[in-house]
């Protein structure tokens, strides 16, 4: 596969609406620079395959425009955009051989038989796949099929694939190696990926970025470390890995940190994330793994709490406690080896810096 | 005891390259027997719950049609009417230049004598005419003198007295040819063809009519598969892309004339399609065709294509949605994506997965009209009907039913054919009803 560049994708104020009553994209603004690998994630209904069949253009912007590198394509048909795309089920012909099915975007190109060849052999081989050109997808086990639809959708070198949940039909450790295999893909040829997935394991392993969708809205557009390091508003927080909440109400704002009451009368430090002000309820996210149970002074935040349940699993434990009124509560204690003396039904002190736990607007 | 009561006997196995592995359960019966005497009851039980279906076919169904197409060649008539007649004859040589000596006249003498107290004579009679004309006079006139013959004899002058056939060469062919049990006349006849003394040959021009209308029924109804095709397809594609709702409602009207008299559909066609009927002063009036003029759409071939292709739609229709109906649209949409235009996709992807349902509605639709009756009758004219037509009257107008049973064999031979011949080309697997 020769070095191609990728394309620049951009989304200009894109509303869609199925039924003319409810909005499933509201007012999406998305720039996609060239070469990167973008991910749209979010729960189902978030409205993030809309927003890719617009891409492809299977669905028409109700509103707005889609420039693929600058040049407004909403009036282009799907098979003029040139964009590749893999599908959740891989949508492989199933009457055609592999090697058919890898020729089909080059024959309805027009390009000569020779080449033909020489393309659909290079791109199997890509995946590894190069002698199983002759075999029906159905022979094919779902990897291999997985590989067969990725490489049918870079075959033809367009300079965008999207990816609609390609790996949801997958076991696990198959998923996890497609992953990288993906990954690796995308550094090699350099094209743009848009990539959809409800998974965000699979958003924080590939992308450059990754835009958290809900209600047909971008929560959060950001690198993953940043996705999950410093997210914006409560629903990124629990959505993006594992999240302690903790409700209570603003007491101070000084700076980036603030002073938080939590409602059973206990005070917090916190960085000042989302927050209305001095009075607004609020409420705290924390990651499990950022909680100690080595306490010591000089830490920010030290707390109380009771035991409620301990779970081995190897490489950590998982305390479920009841912190302050939240019986939710989980850390993780990493297996160092040593014996630790923790007991159900004990009452402990954890901590954690004010720099670990954000506060961000309010849930019920 | 939790573990199985079948273990392998591997010990047997072991250390000896030759002998090979029987399993046997743990009292060392072998385990095949034993699996057999275990799902033994079940079977018979499935046995059971199919037999009196089983019983109601074979009774009902599979012995009448078995007798039916044993008619077309059964010829025990003649031997059983005439049977010393019959042993006389078997000296007399068909290709001979005379006509057979006393001693068979004597024989045919003492047979009408038993015959006509019978009354049997006449069938036989009508049966001979199917092979040659006069026979069945010939027969009635003698009947009615044969016991006012001259016991004394001689009886071949007295039998040409009565009649001069019985002078003929022809008479004593036909008969001799027609004395065994077992004939082919009725296929030949049914293929347009006759046995004379020198063998099998076609009929004269002017008196062949069946393969003709074999031909015709064949066309007709892959005229009629096609058209159901056609108007099916889309019609099809809608019902399977269309939400479930519109669907729903669209599926009802496609079942409504399954829900309706097949009579009644019909005689709406002539309604519809007589030339004073509703299609035509249509035409007229807003002046595409003159008063003068006005299509004859009834009564001959369009009009069996045209009746016959609204009756049989629903079966095209069916199939056709039910394999559309598991075609995903993602793979039209994979191959738009692949660069493919409305044209292509449909053509490339989606056509070809829609074979099946192809295939099933095809031969659905093409069975159902290869052997139609009603629709042709009615709406068929004379240029119209089909084979099954001519079948029925030979089985309740002129009832020669092993004409018509030689008639109804070579017609299922036919379909038969034609099934060999499509599993061979399309293969029966890729046929999906559903």
């Amino acid at each position: 596969m020769t070095e191609t560049r990728g394309a620049s994708v951009r989304y200009e104020n894109v509303q869609k609406s199925y039924d003319g009553e409810t909005l499933v994209v509201k007012n999406l603004n998305l720039d996609i620079p060239p070469g990167e690998f973008l991910t749209m994630l979010g729960p189902s209904g978030s409205g993030k395959t809309t927003c890719l069949m617009m891409l492809a253009g299977f669905e028409p912007a109700t509103h707005g425009e889609i420039f693929l590198n600058d040049s407004p394509i909403n009036n282009v048909p799907p098979h003029k955009r040139g964009i590749g795309m893999v599908f959740q089920n891989y949508a492989l012909f199933p009457h055609m051989s592999v090697a058919e099915n890898l020729a089909f975007p080059l024959q309805v190109r027009g390009m000569n038989r020779a080449d033909q060849e020489k393309k659909v052999q290079r791109a199997l081989e890509m995946v590894e796949l190069g002698h199983f050109g002759s075999r029906r997808p159905a022979q094919l086990s779902g990897g291999q099929q997985q590989r067969v639809a990725v490489a049918r959708a870079l075959v033809f070198e367009p300079e965008l694939v999207l990816m609609d949940e390609p790996l949801g039909a997958l076991d696990k450790q198959l998923r996890e190696q497609m992953q990288y295999e993906i990954k690796h893909i995308h550094e090699n040829i350099g094209v743009s990926i848009v990539y959809v997935t409800h998974d965000q394991t699979e958003a924080l392993t590939m992308s450059d970025r990754v835009a958290v969708f809900n209600d047909g809205i971008i929560q959060q557009l950001s690198s993953p470390d940043a996705l999950y390091e410093n997210p914006q508003n409560s629903f990124v927080a629990q959505f993006i890995g594992e999240n302690n909440k903790l409700s209570g109400t603003v007491t101070e704002v000084a700076g980036d940190t603030c002073a938080v009451k939590l409602d059973d009368g206990t005070m917090l430090k916190a960085d000042a994330v989302n927050i209305d002000g001095v009075g607004s309820r609020t409420t705290i996210s924390l990651r499990p793994e950022r909680v100690e149970f080595d306490t010591h002074e000089q830490m920010d935040n030290l707390v109380k709490g009771r035991i409620e349940e301990m779970i081995y699993l190897g490489d950590h434990i998982r305390v479920r406690m009841n912190v302050a009124g939240n019986t939710e509560f989980i850390v993780k204690v990493r297996n160092r080896g040593e014996k630790r003396d923790l007991r159900t039904g004990q009452t402990v002190e954890i901590g954690w810096a004010a720099g670990d736990c954000k506060a961000l607007d309010a849930v019920a | 005891m939790m573990t199985s009561d079948t273990t392998a006997n591997t010990d047997a196995g072991n250390g000896n390259g030759t002998h090979t592995e029987v399993l046997t359960t743990r009292d060392g019966i072998p385990l095949k027997v034993s699996l057999a005497k275990a799902l033994r009851r079940e079977k018979l039980r499935s046995l059971a719950l199919i037999a009196p279906l089983l019983v109601f076919i074979l009774i009902t169904f599979a012995a009448p049609i078995a007798d039916m197409l044993f008619r077309s060649v059964e010829n025990g008539i003649v031997s059983d009417t005439l049977p010393k007649t019959v042993q006389a004859l078997s000296s007399w040589e068909a290709d001979s230049p005379q006509t057979p000596g006393e001693p068979v006249f004597k024989a045919l003498y003492e047979d009408l004598l038993v015959a006509t107290e019978q009354k049997t004579h006449t069938r036989l009679g009508s049966r001979l005419n199917y092979e040659a004309s006069g026979m069945s006079s010939l027969f009635r006139k003698t009947g009615r003198r044969v016991d006012r013959m001259d016991e004394a004899g001689p009886f071949k002058e007295q039998f040409i007295d009565v009649d001069d056939g019985w002078d003929e060469l022809e008479t004593w062919q036909v008969l001799k040819r027609y004395s065994p049990t077992i004939t082919s006349g009725y296929f030949l006849n049914a293929a347009d063809m006759e046995l004379t003394a020198d063998g099998v040959s076609m009929k004269p021009e002017n008196e062949r009519i069946y393969l003709y209308l074999f031909w015709r029924t064949l066309l007709l109804s892959l005229t009629i598969t096609f058209s159901c095709l056609l108007l099916g397809y889309p019609v099809a594609f809608l019902l399977a892309a269309l939400p479930a709702r519109s669907a729903n409602l669209l599926m009802i009207l496609v079942l409504l004339p399954f829900w309706t008299s097949l009579l009644v559909r019909t005689s709406a066609w002539k309604v519809l399609l007589q030339q004073q009927g509703v299609i035509n002063d249509f035409l007229v009036a807003i002046g595409i065709v003159g008063d003068a003029n006005r299509l004859v759409m009834i009564n001959n071939q369009t009009g069996t294509v045209i009746a016959m292709t609204h009756i049989l739609l629903p079966f095209m229709i069916l199939p056709l949605y039910s394999v559309m109906k598991t075609v995903s649209p993602t793979y039209v949409r994979a191959a738009k994506s692949l660069g493919a235009t409305d044209w292509t996709a449909f053509w490339r992807v989606y056509f070809p997965q829609t074979v099946p349902g192809i295939g099933a509605g095809s031969i659905l639709v093409f069975i159902l009209a290869i052997g139609y009756y009603i629709t042709p009758e009615l709406v068929g004219g004379t240029s119209g009907i089909f084979i099954s037509n001519r079948i029925a009257y030979h089985i309740s107008s002129s009832l020669n039913w092993g004409l018509a049973a030689a008639l109804g064999v070579i017609l299922l031979g036919a379909v038969m054919l034609l099934f060999y011949v499509y599993d061979k080309i399309v293969g029966i697997d890729n046929v999906k009803l559903g």
